[in-house]
């Protein structure tokens, strides 16, 4: 018996088959993980379930019975619940407000903003999160507004509840808080469809795993059962003999040396001094919140300074701007590709020379033949997989479109780079190429400085680790054989 | 720590001085014309003020709604134009000769008044489908309504041969109904007022204590998140603009009769001055952010202000600039409120 059955669903968009037969079978009491690369359908699959998009056809069935959700109202009303991961909140207004938006409690035409503020602390109550129904939701912090989500769900009495990508911004602690909760609705008979691409957590907190790829079904299986490795192999549907490429590049002298460098706006970075040998790739490791975005972009110049002082080479630098941090041989690679790294409605060739313009440039006057083989450049030693430069890069995979922008900033002739998050939103096998990037870069000795928040791929590449907690350096750790996943999280946990 | 502390409580009086420099800028104002002249602050000069600020107060309630759904009406002063003139035209006096409808009978003033405010209402629903069901900005709709009104106008005003004609000469009864007052002993408190106070209270009401005006605030504030529970959003923001529509169509009845005329130009960036009530009140371009009491207190700040400058006969030309640079200076403190500093 099944408390939510999918069965044979088909969804297309115009020129592309986003489900093709997909099939899901959550039972309650369970955790049900719902995994594949970006693309593989589980969102759209979850739309359709959640009344935003309308399939084309299949069965939905809850409790035995079919049914066809119009919007996401009538799914709510339903007993299904989604927090999405770009949780969608007012944030101007407070937390009773966002839990009743959508059918806020009336009496006589009129809200009754006593009965919601009861009813919200009761709900709140239950997802242990002690903080006042009039507090405003721009003042917690974000794990708070996620299980404001969550409570909210909770309110409306769900049966089904989905998460997407529920940790990718918690920490450890408030991790355990999630799952706990999880735990808790489990208990009282909730169907948990749980997305998300970190592969220790699924093995972890579910009971079932379905896999999707293409749009298709591919299995399903109970979690005790499967490896991180059977998982993606499935996901990516070949075997993947290793997750990261064999390491093949040799440190040595000092590149640049970062000495008490602290950031004028707190809370950010404090007197912060690490070092950086050339061919080496220096991972950042840490918790949300603990300033590693902020170290990359204050060594950037693209934060104010307090003070502090960098050199690159044994020669002082100053870095005022990203101006004069690409001039002293510097690139940083943003956390949020597309709204800091790519220009979507702009094809490739504009988007692999952008940062370097001053180059193409005799008197004002940009040189197209010149900036067309540097595209080509980039094209081919990147290997993005594209039809040629006049392709609008929006139109790339998240991978393809990392790797332009990787591109951009050789064409710069860096000497550092600093990489932030460089393989979020990345498949698996794209994932791979990237830290193939990243290594031969190391071995034409670049320094590389790369935030990350997956441990394993910190791990997998680093030659050392600098973890960062509360803005601080907690400490540096060198990436040999006694290291372990604990001691970093030991490190990360030192300032909070 | 000690250092921080002290660093932290220098730098909330300097945000103090920042947030509220526009306050303190008005107040200074306010005092300069008050030291110029005394008789700045009589009772009947604020009751003058506050009478001229009524109509202006209805509409900037009625922009102000739309400013928190993200948006703008660059039509309200245009709309406010069109009903007072058709008002006008059919509340003229009925011993005046050259009336507009010559054989028109007397008729209640609830019909002229019902006219109105079903123009206005018609002129808000073009603006909110625009926005809600063709998708388009606020700013272009309400740019095109804005002309769309004005031309109507002149249509109505034109009497060929003789071309626009100002219509003046109102019936006793409308003339009391707008420029009648309450004798409270010391005080003789206009009927302006109490209209506008009346429809604050009615407005004030539906942004806090109904569904409408939670669910305006959320659609303002994130209408991505709105729309994923189960908020109607095109029914919400179509109500929300035939209520503005409303507003401006009763402040159209109440402004001919106020100045005594109704021209073409009537309402001539009134628009403005309502947007520019709003920003000063601290309704927030961002959207899902304003009170009542806010935008009642930006306009009332704006007509002293405006009152004051022609009382210590400041040139309307400079009005103008420091007009300006008020709505200016509003609106960087607004947008610096939710600026990160990096």
């Amino acid at each position: 018996m099944y408390l939510l059955e999918m069965k044979d669903i088909n969804k297309s968009f115009p020129g592309v088959k986003a489900l093709d037969n997909a099939c899901l079978y959550v039972k309650p009491h369970t955790v049900h993980a719902l995994m594949g690369e970006n693309g593989a359908g589980k969102s759209t699959l979850m739309k359709c379930l959640f009344g935003v998009y309308q399939k084309n056809s299949g069965i939905i069935k809850i409790n035995d019975k079919e049914v066809n959700f119009k919007n996401p109202k009538q799914a709510l009303e339903n007993g299904v619940a989604m927090v999405h991961q770009e949780l969608n909140q007012v944030l101007q207004r407070s937390v009773a407000d966002n839990i009743w938006l959508g059918r806020y409690i009336k009496n006589l035409g009129i809200t009754d903003d006593k009965k919601m503020y009861d009813e919200t602390k009761k709900a709140l109550e239950r997802v242990d999160l002690d903080i006042s129904p009039d507090t405003k939701m721009s003042r917690l912090s974000v794990s708070q507004r996620q299980m404001v989500e969550i409570a909210k769900a909770v309110s409306y009495n769900a049966k089904i509840l989905v998460l997407d990508e529920p940790t990718s911004s918690l920490t450890s602690e408030e991790v355990e808080h999630l799952f706990r909760i999880i735990n808790k609705l489990k208990e009282e008979g909730c169907g948990i469809i749980y997305i998300s691409h970190k592969m220790e957590e699924i093995l972890r907190i579910s009971d079932e795993v379905t896999i999707m790829r293409d749009g298709k079904w591919i299995d399903t299986e109970s979690a005790s059962g499967l490896t991180t490795d059977k998982i993606i192999s499935l996901m990516v549907g070949r075997t993947l003999s290793k997750r990261f490429p064999p390491k093949n590049n040799v440190p040595r002298g000092v590149l640049m040396s970062v000495k008490n460098l602290t950031a004028q706006y707190q809370p950010s970075v404090i007197n912060a001094s690490f070092e950086l040998r050339k061919g080496e790739i220096l991972g950042v490791a840490g918790l949300v919140g603990s300033k590693r975005t902020e170290l990359l972009e204050l060594i950037f110049g693209i934060r104010t300074k307090k003070e502090g002082e960098i050199y690159l080479n044994g020669k002082k630098v100053n870095n005022n701007g990203a101006k004069s941090a690409i001039k002293n041989g510097f690139a940083l690679l943003t956390e949020e590709r597309r709204k800091t790294g790519i220009f979507g409605g702009m094809n490739l060739n504009f988007n692999s020379v952008i940062a370097n313009l001053k180059n193409y440039s005799s008197f004002g006057v940009l040189n197209g033949r010149k900036m067309q083989s540097d595209t080509k450049w980039v094209m081919e030693s990147m290997r993005v997989k594209a039809p040629n430069e006049k392709f609008f890069i929006r139109n790339l995979s998240g991978g393809n479109q990392q790797k332009v922008i990787i591109g951009r900033w050789l064409l710069t002739k860096p000497d550092v780079l600093l990489l932030d998050e460089p393989t979020r939103g990345i498949d698996v096998g794209a994932k791979y190429e990237i830290y193939q990037l990243i290594l031969n870069l190391a071995k034409e000795e670049k320094g590389i400085i790369m935030v990350s928040s997956e441990m394993p791929e910190l791990i997998g590449i680093c030659d050392k680790i600098l973890v960062m907690s509360g803005g601080r350096v907690a400490g540096i750790l060198e990436n040999d054989q006694y290291l372990t996943q604990e001691k970093i999280m030991e490190l990360a946990a030192k300032y909070v | 720590m000690k250092f921080l502390d002290k660093s932290k409580q220098s730098k909330s009086i300097g945000e103090f001085l920042l947030n509220y420099s526009l306050y303190i800028v008005l107040g200074l104002m306010i005092l300069a014309f008050i030291i110029t002249d005394i008789n700045f602050i009589s009772v009947n000069n604020i009751t003058n003020i506050l009478s001229q600020a009524s109509t202006r107060g209805i509409l900037a309630l009625g922009a102000a709604g739309l400013i928190v759904l993200q948006g703008t009406d660059l039509s309200s002063g245009r709309i406010l134009g069109l009903t007072a003139i058709i008002s006008a035209s059919l509340l003229q006096s009925a011993t005046y000769a050259s009336r507009m409808y010559p054989n028109l009978p007397v008729l209640p003033l609830i019909v002229p008044f019902i006219i109105a405010v079903c123009v206005g209402a018609i002129f808000g629903a073009i603006n909110g489908f625009g926005v809600s069901k063709l998708k388009i900005h606020a700013f272009i709709v309400t740019l095109g309504t804005q002309l769309i009104a004005y031309g109507i106008s002149c249509i109505y005003i034109d009497r060929p041969p003789l071309g626009a004609q100002p219509i003046a000469n109102f019936d006793s009864r409308y003339v009391e109904f707008v420029n009648g007052s309450i004798n409270l002993g010391f005080i003789r408190l206009p009927y302006l007022i109490i209209y506008l106070a009346v429809i604050a209270v009615i407005m004030w009401f539906i942004w806090n204590k109904t569904v409408l005006g939670k669910n305006m605030f959320a659609i303002g504030g994130n209408p991505e998140a709105a729309a994923v529970s189960g908020v109607n959003l095109v029914k919400n923001i179509m109500i929300i603009f035939i209520i503005s529509g409303v507003l401006y169509g009763i402040a159209g009845f109440l402004e001919a009769g106020r100045v005594g005329s109704a021209t073409s130009n009537t309402g001539i960036n009134y628009d403005l001055d309502a947007i520019s009530a709003c920003v000063v009140g601290g309704v927030s371009f961002a959207g899902g952010i304003g009170t009542i009491p806010g935008v009642l207190l930006g306009t009332i700040i704006l007509q002293f202000i405006n009152y004051g400058l022609n009382f210590v006969g400041v040139s309307p030309y400079w009005q103008y600039i420091i007009k300006g640079l008020i709505i200016i200076l509003a609106v960087s403190i607004d947008v610096r409120k939710y600026l990160v500093k990096k």
